[in-house]
């Protein structure tokens, strides 16, 4: 693994590594020194296009806790602002010395761009690139809905997939880059995905996809999913007549209330809620979904920085062969 | 595990010039005097704690603390095992290829205060042990560190040395010394328990 | 000084016709002076350059509808000469170039100084398309009459880049250039439904996240504007043809007898979506490149006449404009140098046109809806001397660099191409000889 863009090209194998190895990381995080050595003298270079206070700090604090030194470069009020493109950027922190380079950007493509050209040579990570992808989100959910489910069983997550899970990921699948990552990633872990939404929020070749599709979260949810997903939707959507107001949306395919009164009404104690956040309350789910006993909203934000150093140590340690385990000692 | 000769002990087709050095007995034997000399050294089992090395380190450890128990009754032997990765720690990180980390596990007492004995099992450049001693530092400060080893081959690249040694092998720096225990090895099906000197393949 | 008139003549030994005769040729004075037995015992033939053309098959000089020389304006992309050098190492004699400059080509004005740079070049005919609209900007005409009647004499006009969405505009423009035989070439491309639009909308656009350009929005404009043209009896031409959906539209309207004609790019004929998971975007271009079954439907429309003419799309960038994010890329690609060897891998190699059928798609209809006289003709004696020798057995590997436009955007690099175009003849003049540029024939000294 060179670079992570995507959750399309990870293969079941690479995927349940990084899992595996998050797991240990994870364990790091519970310990008096929350550090690592391994990244000690690399630099990590934060590239971001778009504002994500979220995403950035998870990776920064990743970062950290493997002893990296980390750049925040923000292209907002910066010389990028002012009209210097991304191959000028690119060529920049390659002159810096930047040994990887976690992006974020608003245009789709932009981190694959900066891994197929010869403009920086370094591990790109993609942490979200316009409506495409968002794969360490993806890692992330799968690392959550693993570990609660190994638990539900009393069985251990290390080196399983998601075989037989069920997940239902709900709202603006067709600007989701979550979505998408998620979809991907949960398919080749062997989970079962239905995709709920309004028939504006889908791509109109959502229908190719590996995927259920259903129009009506209420009948999705008597499905019986192990997970719902909610996903973010923008209230300006309305105004470009995906919807028809928040009203509207909400009643149809928010999270409320009445809608988490059912997961016990079908008898579903364990499923769980997500949401990759930040969440618009009142508006895709309620207070009283995002607050209670079954939300892994929290799990989700400790497990991100898990997986972040997941990924940053396995591109940024080593040739970037396949390793054979017996190999450790 | 040391360094420039990650495949040492990779269990797998047999070279042809590999010569066994060490019986499943002789392995026996080894970690039954090195647990007695553990006990005389700690004046009992007080305090003590086994970390093994992943991979073969804490099956060794495992062993060893079954000989403790046995000799000093009332002595739970899975109360002082533990298991100490030292991936993170390692100084080749940036040239090797990258591995997966194993658990680190410390004995429910933690090893604050706690003499610690750490068990690998071949001991080589030291490279691995610094790592260890590096890694038991972000864990906790015990009393005393000590260093037990099934096999220690010599060319040292570090100041370290062994405290409990099973048995001094001298090798070429060409030759690959395998460790195989039946926890972690099998042929054909069955375990295997012995330790080898591989010539170059 | 500068030659007016073609130098000395040309005996063309033993090419083949159309592929289809094997015959010489005598260029003499601007034209083919005689085919056949005749041409090499000829007078003039004694005195005349030969050039052995066993092998090689000769074909009407091409007519492109569709070039962006770029010029006044982006003189960092393209220039008159730059541009019309690559339109004769492509084996082309004519292009129109497109009236999307700055300033915008819509009036009297603009079109004949580009008319007079392609003059003073001397490599190819240029002649200017004029903007429908005023500075494209699709709210009035421009003046039409004054650039049919300029030295340019224009005869195709198109806000290309831009669909004249608005249909009382269309109308009255497909009404109002009637007065002087002229023809609306449209940019089908309903604007509210390509909002933001980045690459054809389906499986892979699905994937990429990238947002659509839907089929419909280049149909539902061509199903409207064939009915106007019915309505009010005008010619239409419909600039780069890309859909499946498309091709049934126009072929209805021919049906029903209306006067519309289509264009189809090289690059529509070969390339898919599918390239665009790269996010490289030299495959960035509008109309997108489509799906597998469009590409199959365009090219059995090109053979049986549903589409008529192949028009490149020749749409040179800076590499600033390509080596960036997709979204923030320029559209377009090179197509003058590629075009011949493009078609011929897609169309001929197939079995799907002959190159009698690629001299009709490629020169004579393409002329006829520029109303070129003097281009487009047969090979026969008295026919002006607008034609290019290809070699078709040819093969060679597309490499952007060594090309003649400024552009190095070509999705076709290191594709390996059949066909070479091996000399073209630019009114008698050789302007490409042994598959190089030769000399211009610049038709003013610099007026």
């Amino acid at each position: 693994m060179k670079h992570l863009l995507s959750t399309l090209d990870l293969s079941r194998d690479d995927a349940i590594r990084i899992l595996d190895i998050a797991e240990e990381m994870a364990a790091v995080g519970t310990r008096e020194v929350k550090k690592l050595p391994a990244l000690r003298g690399r630099t990590v270079v934060n590239l971001f296009f778009e504002d994500s206070t979220r995403t950035r700090i998870s990776f920064e604090a990743a970062a950290k806790r493997l002893s990296a030194d980390v750049i925040n470069f923000a292209a907002k009020g910066s010389s990028v602002s002012k009209g210097e493109s991304l191959k000028d950027t690119a060529q920049t922190l390659q002159a810096i010395g930047a040994d990887a380079v976690v992006i974020r950007h608003w245009a789709s493509g932009a981190p694959a761009r900066l891994a197929a050209t010869d403009w920086i040579d370094a591990p790109v990570v993609n942490a979200g690139d316009g409506t495409h992808e968002h794969p360490t989100q993806a890692l992330l959910d799968a690392f959550t809905l693993r570990r609660h489910w190994a638990r539900a069983r009393g069985t251990g997550s290390l080196g399983t997939d998601l075989a037989g899970l069920k997940v239902a990921i709900v709202g603006d699948i067709l600007h989701s880059r979550v979505a998408r990552s998620n979809l991907w990633l949960l398919r080749t872990l062997g989970a079962e995905v239905t995709m709920v939404a309004p028939p504006t929020l889908l791509p109109v070749a959502a229908g190719s996809w590996p995927c259920t599709i259903n129009y009506d979260l209420d009948d999705a949810l008597a499905a019986g999913p192990d997970a719902v997903m909610m996903l973010r939707v923008q209230a300006e959507r309305m105004n470009a007549a995906f919807f028809p107001n928040a009203r509207e949306y909400s009643r149809r395919w928010g999270f409320d209330d009445a809608r988490l009164a059912a997961l016990d009404a079908h008898g579903l104690a364990e499923t769980l809620i997500l949401h990759p956040g930040p969440m618009n309350r009142g508006l895709e789910i309620s207070s009283g979904a995002a607050d209670s006993s079954r939300s892994a909203v929290l799990d989700q934000v400790s497990n991100g920085v898990a997986v972040r150093m997941a990924v940053l140590y396995l591109l940024l340690s080593g040739d970037q062969q396949r390793t054979a385990n017996e190999t450790q000692g | 595990m040391d360094t420039g000769n990650a495949m040492q002990r990779t269990s797998g087709s047999q070279p042809k010039s590999a010569r066994t050095v060490l019986s499943g007995d002789d392995i026996d034997r080894a970690l039954t005097r090195i647990a007695h000399e553990i006990i005389e050294a700690n004046k009992g089992v007080q305090d003590l704690v086994l970390l093994g090395i992943p991979r073969r380190g804490f099956p060794l450890a495992q062993r060893i603390a079954q000989r403790i128990a046995s000799a000093e009754p009332g002595t739970d032997p899975a109360a002082i095992v533990g298991q100490l990765d030292i991936t993170m720690y390692r100084d080749d990180l940036r040239h090797s290829t990258a591995r997966t980390p194993s658990p680190t596990n410390l004995p429910a007492g933690g090893i604050d205060g706690k003499v610690v004995v750490l068990v690998d099992d071949v001991l080589y450049s030291g490279r691995t042990i610094r790592a260890a001693l590096d890694a038991i530092a972000d864990l906790g400060r015990p009393r005393i560190v000590r260093l037990a080893v099934l096999v220690d081959r010599g060319h040292r690249e570090l100041p370290i040395r062994a405290d409990h040694v099973g048995k001094n092998l001298p090798t070429a720096t060409s030759e690959k010394v395998r460790v195989r225990l039946g926890e972690v090895d099998t042929a054909n099906g069955l375990p295997l328990n012995e330790v080898a000197i591989e010539g170059q393949a | 000084m500068n030659p007016t008139h073609a130098t000395g003549d040309y005996l063309i030994r033993g090419a083949s016709l159309l592929a289809e005769t094997t015959a010489d040729l005598l260029v003499s004075d601007g034209r083919i002076a005689a085919v056949g037995p005749a041409a090499a015992t000829d007078a003039r033939a004694a005195s005349a350059t030969v050039i052995e053309a066993a092998g090689l098959v000769a074909l009407p000089g091409m007519v492109d509808l569709h070039t962006h020389l770029r010029e006044p304006g982006r003189e960092d992309a393209e220039t008159v000469e730059t541009g019309t050098r690559a339109a004769a190492l492509g084996g082309f004699t004519a292009v129109h170039a497109m009236a999307n400059s700055n300033p915008v080509a819509d009036t009297a004005g603009v079109v004949e100084q580009v008319w007079s740079l392609g003059r003073r070049s001397g490599w190819v005919d240029v002649r200017p398309v004029g903007a429908v609209t005023v500075g494209l900007g699709g709210e009035r005409l421009s003046e039409l009459g004054a650039m049919a009647d300029s030295r340019a004499r224009v005869r195709v006009f198109s806000d290309d880049g831009i669909c004249v969405s608005d249909p009382v505009l269309m109308r009255r423009a497909l009404e109002y250039v009637k007065a002087f035989d002229g023809v609306i070439a449209q940019h089908a491309q309903e604007p509210r439904l390509t909002e933001g639009a980045q690459m054809n909308e389906g499986e892979v656009s699905a994937v990429l996240g990238l947002a659509g350009w839907p089929a419909v929005a280049e149909e539902s404009i061509i199903a409207r504007d064939v009915l106007l043209a019915q309505h009010v009896g005008s010619r239409l031409h419909v600039c780069h043809v890309s859909t499946k959906g498309s091709v049934e539209i126009i072929r209805w309207a021919k049906e029903r007898g209306i006067q519309v004609t289509a264009e189809v790019t090289p690059h529509h004929l070969l390339l898919t979506d599918e390239l665009v998971r790269s996010y490289d975007p030299v495959y960035k271009v509008n109309p997108p490149l489509r799906r597998e079954e469009d590409v199959m439907a365009l090219r059995a429309a090109l053979a049986d006449g549903t589409i008529d003419v192949i028009g490149t799309d020749h749409a040179p960038h800076p590499s600033e404009s390509k080596e960036c994010e997709w979204a923030q890329a320029a559209m377009g690609m090179t197509g003058l140098e590629t075009a011949l060897s493009v078609v011929q891998h897609a169309m001929i190699e197939t079995g799907m046109i002959t190159w009698a059928d690629f001299a009709r798609i490629t020169s004579t209809v393409p002329a006829a809806i520029g109303r070129l006289g003097d281009q487009g003709r047969p090979l026969a004696a008295g026919e002006p001397a607008n034609l290019v020798l290809v070699d078709p057995a040819a093969r060679w590997t597309v490499d952007p660099a060594k090309m003649a436009t400024k552009g190095r955007n070509s999705p076709f690099r290191g594709l390996e191409l059949p066909g070479a175009v091996v000399a073209t003849f630019f009114r008698g003049h050789p302007t490409v000889l042994g598959g190089a540029l030769n000399t211009p024939l610049p038709l003013d000294g610099g007026a």
